[in-house]
């Protein structure tokens, strides 16, 4: 117990001098601990929110939903039956419709894709909609529209303006402020127009090859359990390709979106975390370095090397709490901010709340944190000879193969892979998340050693003496090259990649680009008898259609043999792994089984499609598909051959509007679905598929907006079926989206920098006084103050290069990765936006080295030379 | 009782091993008053290293109390030091983050005293720094560390207390109250002292004399 208290009296007793040095070890845990604290406070609000209005998100108890509407599906309208002749009065049903149609404003003339949903008086059963001005909500019901505001903008019209919808005319009352359960990303594919279920007969727009899908909600009484309801019917309603909802559903669904959103923006404030580890690691050398005498001094009046380590040991732990407190308070403010970044990309309402598991989580990081990069240099407490304390020279070499040492090691090791598992909620990502952190420092350490070498061997004798001097700075001893180094690129690295990864994923999209000359309109739901008027019109405008794309839809009635209906029962099928693991980004298991296909016909192969095996269609060796003896061939994408669990040589048979038609598998493709082309899950060759109901598509490039808005406005007019699509404005909508997430994820990897900035600045410190003596010295020699400034200024300039140099070839990497394995696009190197963010990065280095050198030329040469 | 038999130490040094001691033997016994003189490079610091168990000798046996200090592990020494032993350095070498009384109190905590500022206060006093029990050590002169260093020496009442020149860095007058200081504790403790000095007036007030050239004992008073 003496020697506890011995210990925490030094501690404290020793702190109290050293606070500004230590405030540094504070510092640098400080800004990675705020963004975890934030990104996890915020992701606990999100799941609480979301919890707390699951019933709002889907607005009643039950939804059951499918191509058909339920009182065309017997077992569903039974199962409605059964329902209400249970629950009796308390029971409520109302049903939506919900599909993408023209919306034209006769009076302004502008005309826009929008998707439609009607709804019956009465949903929601719970929750409300806000409207702007409020309380319209349920004039919808007398025929009225409601409207997203992002509509009146696109196609020039007001509140109380007259829309049309194909032959239906629909006064505009009120737009719709929040919807529970939207999320931003839906609103890319065209803006909500809500209508009455009763007046979408009127609209003429749900005819032959409409895309519409009913929904069915439920209000439950108490006694009814909606989750043992969905369970016992899911397996009968999946059979007729329906699905049932539940409350529960959505909440879970949402909050596992969430949360792995959460999750990845908590990792990118991770780094941060454990950049700021080095910063501790430097903070507690440097800190030792100076504390060799006060050690030696204790050894001698026999303190154990036991005891001295941990006088230290408890120091960096108490700085590292403090930090950690400090970021915690730090987070809990950042986290008012969150909101604010991800606008309109959230679902629900978020009430902004510190949480108390993320604040104990950030600071048991932090001090963790602390603790273990604090421990190696530490260690090296145990070296401090007390013969020290007689002659300066007195210290051993370091230990090799010490155990502690690399217990120590392990630890850090093992440290970052658990955190970063913690972080993402697994192992195997949480080790390679750590793996490519230990990698990159690996690189930076390589790095900034070849920098410190190549500095020795390689500065020409020729050059001028500033340059000789800044650059010897590089490699003299007590050099800050590799702590510089290894912070700042690291912190640069960081952000160089999101930006390269998100300058790609742009670059995907991107239609407008001058001389690119892809099409930007695209035209589908044409009629067999539209092709004239829709061709005609296009031509109209001086453009030229591309050639129309019949489309097919059809559905899958058995592959390899067995029956779909007897797989959707079953809700399993016999390919065990791959329909599971894609299950929670497409709509459960069995989509593949399930949804409707729009396939299409043709000789030809598209161009950005790939037959990555088998061989494409030859004429005339393909079947008539009316038999099964004479398939009709047919090429695959091949991710949906891996959800079906087929390949080459498959049989399967299609439902097409009633009619078997029976095909083989003759050819794989990969296809770029990021690029704006018609793509095809299924081609059928040509022959078999002729004589079907078929609707066509088409595609054209208008490089003049008003073109574009003209055709559309035609069609919507003469054509009203007809679906328009521009696909700029997609592309806009899709753009903000990804800049939301990117914002929000760079907003984080800020905090990487802040930290790198604290390390530099710890870095610089640790040869502070070192630096002002030979500053002065020179000054005493004869050296004026500029040319003092010149040699600084080369020696951070060159640190901030080799930083910036090694940080943007490892984004590229970075980057590259990302784009061919996370985002499976091509990667093309931001030249020009690099070179300047490199730029940036060695003026930050030079200014922060020159303002933190300054005492340099402020101090007069014998206020330095007295104090010797 | 200190004794060491025979012992040797060498440095190595840029891959060649420097011998900066030979074959030293002698014996203090308890109360005694020794001074180590010689030139610059003579070994002085080494012994006195050496027989304070702040290092083990390459070859040979420093015995304290009876104790064999290169059998004993580091922290074993450390332990020994902090019952048996007292410092006085040249420099001082006062931990400059503590205040006076602070630096007093560090090896009476060590120990496990639990009256170690009341005892650290009375040294003080004693020392005639009483009232400047709070400074640190920047804010004291030269002398007044010497004698903050000795009240610290003398806390734990050591059985040996070895000063590595304590003059060295004072003026005559200073060095010469720390000395009387230093000899009157010594009385009345009955403290064994070993110093290292340059300064032969200091060396000839001590009981007995050796004398260190080349790492060899030249001269012993007692012989």
């Amino acid at each position: 117990m003496t020697s506890t208290g011995f210990v925490l009296r030094m501690a404290w007793r020793e702190a109290r001098a050293a606070r500004r040095r230590l405030a540094l070890l504070t510092a640098s845990v400080m800004a990675g601990v705020g963004a975890l604290v934030a990104v996890n406070s915020f992701t606990d609000n999100l799941t609480v929110s979301v919890a707390e209005q699951a019933q709002a998100l889907l607005g009643a108890d039950l939804a059951i939903s499918g191509r058909k509407p339920v009182t065309e599906v017997k077992v569903a309208q039974r199962l409605v039956d059964s329902l209400r002749s249970t629950g009796g009065d308390s029971v409520a049903v109302a049903s939506s419709v919900n599909f993408a149609a023209m919306a034209y404003m006769p009076t302004s003339g502008g005309a826009r894709l929008v998707q439609v949903r009607s709804v019956e008086a009465g949903w929601p059963f719970y929750g409300t909609i806000e409207t702007s001005p409020a309380g319209m909500w349920g004039r919808i019901q007398d025929g009225a529209a409601i409207v997203d505001p992002s509509l009146l903008a696109a196609i020039g019209a007001q509140v109380g303006d007259t829309m049309a919808l194909g032959e239906g005319r629909f006064p505009i009352v009120a737009t719709v402020i929040n919807v529970p359960g939207d999320v931003g990303l839906q609103m890319a594919l065209g803006a909500r127009v809500f209508v009455s279920t009763d007046a979408l007969p009127g609209t003429g727009l749900l005819g032959f090859g409409a895309r519409v899908q009913h929904e069915t909600f439920l209000r439950l009484p108490g006694t009814i359990d909606p989750q043992a309801v969905a369970a016992s019917a899911g397996p009968v309603l999946r059979a007729e390709r329906m699905r049932v909802r539940t409350v529960a559903d959505d909440r879970d669904n949402l909050t596992d979106g969430l949360t792995r959103l959460g999750n990845y923006l908590g990792l990118v404030a991770l780094a941060a975390l454990l950049l700021g580890g080095l910063g501790v690691a430097s903070a507690v050398h440097v800190f030792i370095r100076q504390k060799l005498d006060t050690i030696a001094m204790l050894r001698c009046l026999g303190a154990t090397s036991g005891q001295v380590f941990a006088i230290h040991l408890v120091q960096a732990l108490a700085m590292g709490l403090l930090g950690s407190v400090l970021g915690a308070l730090l987070g809990v403010g950042l986290q008012q901010v969150m909101p604010i970044v991800l606008e309109g990309f959230l679902p629900v309402g978020v009430r902004v709340v510190p949480s108390a598991k993320a604040i104990l989580l950030g600071i048991g990081l932090g001090v963790w944190t602390a603790g273990v990069y604090a421990l190696l240099p530490l260690l090296g407490i145990r070296d401090v000879s007390p013969l020290a304390t007689l002659r300066r020279d007195a210290d051993p070499p370091p230990r090799r193969r010490d155990p502690a040492r690399i217990a120590a090691a392990l630890a850090l090791a093992a440290s970052v892979v658990t955190l970063a598992s913690i972080q993402v909620g697994s192992w195997w990502q949480g080790a390679w998340f750590a793996a490519a952190i230990g990698g990159a420092l690996l690189v930076l350490w390589l790095a900034s050693i070849a920098v410190i070498r190549a500095a020795r061997r390689w500065t020409p004798a020729s050059w001028s003496y500033v340059w000789r001097q800044g650059l010897a700075n590089l490699h003299r001893p007590a050099n800050q090259t590799v702590t510089v180094v290894v912070a700042l690129g690291f912190g640069a690295f960081l952000l160089t990649t999101l930006f390269t990864a998100q300058y790609n994923l742009l670059r995907e999209f991107r239609i407008d680009g001058a001389g690119e000359g892809r099409p930007n309109l695209l035209l589908f739901d044409i009629q067999s008898d539209q092709r004239e008027l829709v061709s005609g019109t296009i031509r109209g405008e001086g453009i030229t259609p591309s050639p129309f794309t019949p489309i097919v839809p059809m559905r899958l009635s058995e592959v390899n043999g067995q029956r779909v209906r007897q797989i959707l029962e079953r809700g399993t099928t016999t390919v065990p792994d791959s329909v599971e693991s894609e299950g929670g980004e497409r709509d459960g298991s069995l989509w593949a089984f399930r949804r409707e296909y729009r396939s299409t016909y043709r000789s030809d192969g598209a161009t950005v499609e790939q037959v990555t095996s088998g061989r494409w269609f030859v004429p005339g060796a393909t079947g008539s598909g009316r038999t099964a003896d004479e398939p009709v061939e047919i090429s695959m994408e091949s991710g949906l051959a891996e959800e079906l669990g087929v390949g080459l040589d498959a049989l399967i048979t299609w439902d097409v509007q009633g009619v078997p038609v029976f095909s083989r598998v003759t050819s794989l493709r990969e296809v770029n679905w990021a690029q704006f082309e018609p793509n095809f899950f299924v081609i059928f060759a040509p022959g078999a598929l002729n004589g079907a109901p078929q609707t066509w598509v088409t595609l054209a490039r208008a490089s003049n907006p008003a073109a574009r808005g003209r055709v559309q406005r035609v069609l919507a007019e003469r054509a009203a079926n007809v679906t328009t699509v521009d696909l700029g404005d997609v592309q806009r909508a899709l753009e903000a989206v990804i800049d939301r997430i990117v914002l929000a994820i760079r907003f984080m990897a800020l905090f990487s920098l802040i930290t790198g900035a604290v390390v530099l600045i710890g870095a610089i410190a640790t040869s502070r006084w070192q630096r002002i003596r030979e500053g002065t010295l020179l000054r005493t020699l004869g050296a004026t103050r500029w040319q003092v400034l010149r040699i600084i200024s080369v020696e951070y300039a060159a640190l901030g290069l080799a930083s910036a140099l090694v940080a943007t070839v490892l984004a590229s990497a970075g980057g590259w990765a990302l784009a061919r394995q996370v985002f499976k696009s091509n990667f093309v190197l931001p030249v020009v936006p690099m070179i300047l963010l490199a730029l940036g990065l060695v003026a930050l280095t030079t200014i922060v080295g020159l303002w933190n050198s300054f005492d340099v030329l402020e101090r007069p040469p014998l206020e330095v030379l007295r104090a010797e | 009782m200190l004794e060491c038999e025979a012992i040797g130490h060498d440095y190595s040094s840029a891959g060649r091993t420097l011998t900066v001691l030979k074959d030293i033997t002698f014996r203090i016994e308890d109360g005694g008053y020794l001074a180590i003189v010689g030139p610059s490079g003579s070994g002085k610091t080494t012994l006195l290293g050496l027989l304070a168990g702040l290092d083990r000798p390459t070859r040979g046996r420093v015995l304290l109390e009876g104790d064999d200090l290169g059998r004993l592990a580091e922290d074993d020494r450390a332990r020994l030091r902090r019952s048996k032993v007292g410092f006085v350095f040249q420099s001082f070498q006062l931990i400059p983050t503590l205040t006076a009384r602070e630096n007093v109190q560090v090896p009476l905590e060590l120990a496990g005293t639990d009256r170690a500022a009341p005892v650290a206060q009375e040294l003080l006093d004693r020392v005639g720094l009483g009232a400047r029990s709070h400074h640190y050590p920047s804010q004291l002169s030269g002398g007044e560390q010497q004698r903050v260093a000795l009240a610290r020496a003398f806390s734990t009442r050591p059985r040996i207390l070895f000063a590595d020149e304590p003059t060295g860095n004072l003026d005559a007058a200073t060095g010469a109250t720390v000395v009387e200081l230093m000899e009157s504790l010594n009385a009345e403790f009955g403290t064994t002292l070993v110093l290292v000095t340059h300064d032969l007036d200091l060396a000839a007030r001590a009981r007995r004399n050796i004398r260190l050239a080349d790492g060899a004992i030249v001269f012993d008073s007692a012989a």
